[in-house]
């Protein structure tokens, strides 16, 4: 439906998180792909605040800001799909969104960090930011799911699309610098999560494989790279 | 559904913006609750044992739960007390009041903070952010009276820090990024807010909140120096 089109490349995973709720509700959209390292005028004019994707556009009006866009999509088509993306009850809605914003405040940034790295102390550094962080990931898990698959119990909720959109970018990085992070001996349940989260009906339809986000992964290291070099040179 | 008090408590500090955010929330529903000061030289076990990834307040303990981050306590006011909802019921506005509380909350607080503490070019570079901020929330009330339309809602209580604490942070680190003449919607917005009957009764008084805030910067910033 031309009604709802969704600015961004599923690559970047802020954008696959509004790509997997439209998947889970199954609420056909356009995809308008941005080309990396261009912003199209169409993003410029929707999101002139932070410029950035992923942007929805409903009847024609842009939504910013992937949780919002989840929150949004969630409330517009309650029961399409799989259902409802929000858990029912205020707590658990505080809960999932408490994580998400740990993931994005704390947890990524130490992801992206291993990808920066410009020392093997560094790098190390970042990694064990990584795995601490994973390790509360875990008995987050393990106290959202009361023994069920996902955070969201039996169905696939809020904290899934927002913590899941980054599976295939924890392989990506473990084959990168060679570590395991995301390993069966450490975090039981968060690995059993993510194997099943990839195979959710909803999820493998529209996730990017880590051959792909790895291969973007390293285009993106070099920019840092040379971004970084940049910066040293201009001091 | 009206809470009995000991059914809903808040841990919070006198002069943090996040805390009375939360308590401008419960006020403006009729919640009933015990407030708890914390001495964050000292935090209690409570604080410590409900947020033990960040230890900092408010936390909201209802009913044995506890829910921390002051935007998520308001959503959660919001979804258990049902009367005067704080976000509106159309899911546009509803995304839209997040955004600015989201821009308000991040851009605007760290703006604000690095204006506050930091010193030479980041600083300067840090004002200039701030002011095409507030410029982008005196856009954004074009033809409203508060972010939430007629009465105040979510976005109004995320972004109301600014009509106090910003005038503080001004006076103690002694810069200048509000301009009445170039925002005068954001400065009528800023007067509104704070004649509110719920906001206007329950903020800190602006003389301690200064020399509070003076002493923490004189604080953070000798310990930077080390």
């Amino acid at each position: 439906m031309a009604d709802v089109k969704l600015i961004g490349s599923p690559l970047s995973p802020y954008v696959l998180r509004a790509i997997l709720a439209l998947s889970l509700k199954k609420v056909e959209y356009e995809l308008l792909e941005e080309k990396f390292g261009e912003k199209s005028e169409l993003l410029l004019k929707s999101n002139p605040i932070y410029k950035k994707i992923p942007v929805l556009i409903h009847h024609d009006r842009p939504i910013c800001e992937s949780a919002v866009i989840v929150e949004y999509i969630d409330e517009v088509w309650p029961e399409s799909g799989f259902g409802a993306i929000l858990p029912a009850d205020a707590y658990h809605r505080a809960l999932h969104r408490f994580w998400t914003y740990y993931v994005d405040d704390k947890w990524f940034p130490s992801l992206v960090a291993i990808g920066k790295a410009e020392t093997e102390e560094a790098k190390a550094e970042a990694v064990e930011r990584v795995r601490a962080g994973l390790l509360l990931l875990e008995e987050a898990f393990v106290k959202l799911s009361e023994g069920k698959a996902f955070f969201g119990g039996d169905r696939v909720a809020f904290l899934d699309v927002m913590f899941g959109c980054f599976v295939n970018w924890i392989v990506a990085a473990e084959e990168l610098v060679s570590v395991e992070l995301l390993d069966e001996a450490t975090v039981p349940a968060l690995h059993g999560w993510a194997v099943r989260f990839r195979e959710h009906e909803a999820v493998k339809e529209v996730m990017p494989d880590s051959g792909r986000v790895l291969g973007f992964l390293k285009i993106l290291q070099a920019k840092w790279k040379a971004d970084a070099a940049a910066a040293k040179k201009k001091l | 559904m009206v809470a009995a008090a000991a059914e809903v408590k808040l841990l919070g500090m006198w002069a943090s913006p996040a805390v009375r955010r939360v308590e401008w929330a419960l006020q403006m529903k009729g919640i009933e609750y015990e407030y708890v000061e914390e001495d964050l030289a000292n935090k209690s076990a409570a604080l410590l044992r409900h947020n033990p990834i960040h230890k900092q307040v408010p936390v909201l303990l209802h009913c044995g739960r506890a829910v921390t981050d002051s935007l998520l306590i308001l959503e959660y006011i919001d979804e258990t007390w049902l009367e005067t909802p704080l976000l509106p019921r159309d899911p546009y506005h509803r995304a839209s009041a997040r955004f600015w509380a989201k821009f308000a909350e991040e851009n605007c607080r760290e703006a604000t903070r690095k204006a506050f503490f930091a010193r030479g070019e980041e600083r300067s570079e840090a004002i200039e952010q701030l002011r095409e901020q507030l410029q982008r929330l005196d856009e954004e009330l074009e033809g409203k009276k508060f972010f939430g339309g007629v009465e105040i809602g979510f976005a109004d209580l995320a972004v109301g820090w600014l009509a106090f604490w910003l005038g503080v942070s001004e006076e103690v680190a002694g810069f200048t990024a509000m301009d009445a003449k170039k925002l005068p919607r954001f400065a009528a917005w800023m007067d509104d807010f704070l004649r509110v009957p719920v906001i206007r009764d329950n903020l800190p008084p602006r003389e301690k909140t200064v020399e509070f805030f003076s002493y923490y910067r004189d604080q953070q910033l000798a310990a930077a120096a080390k």
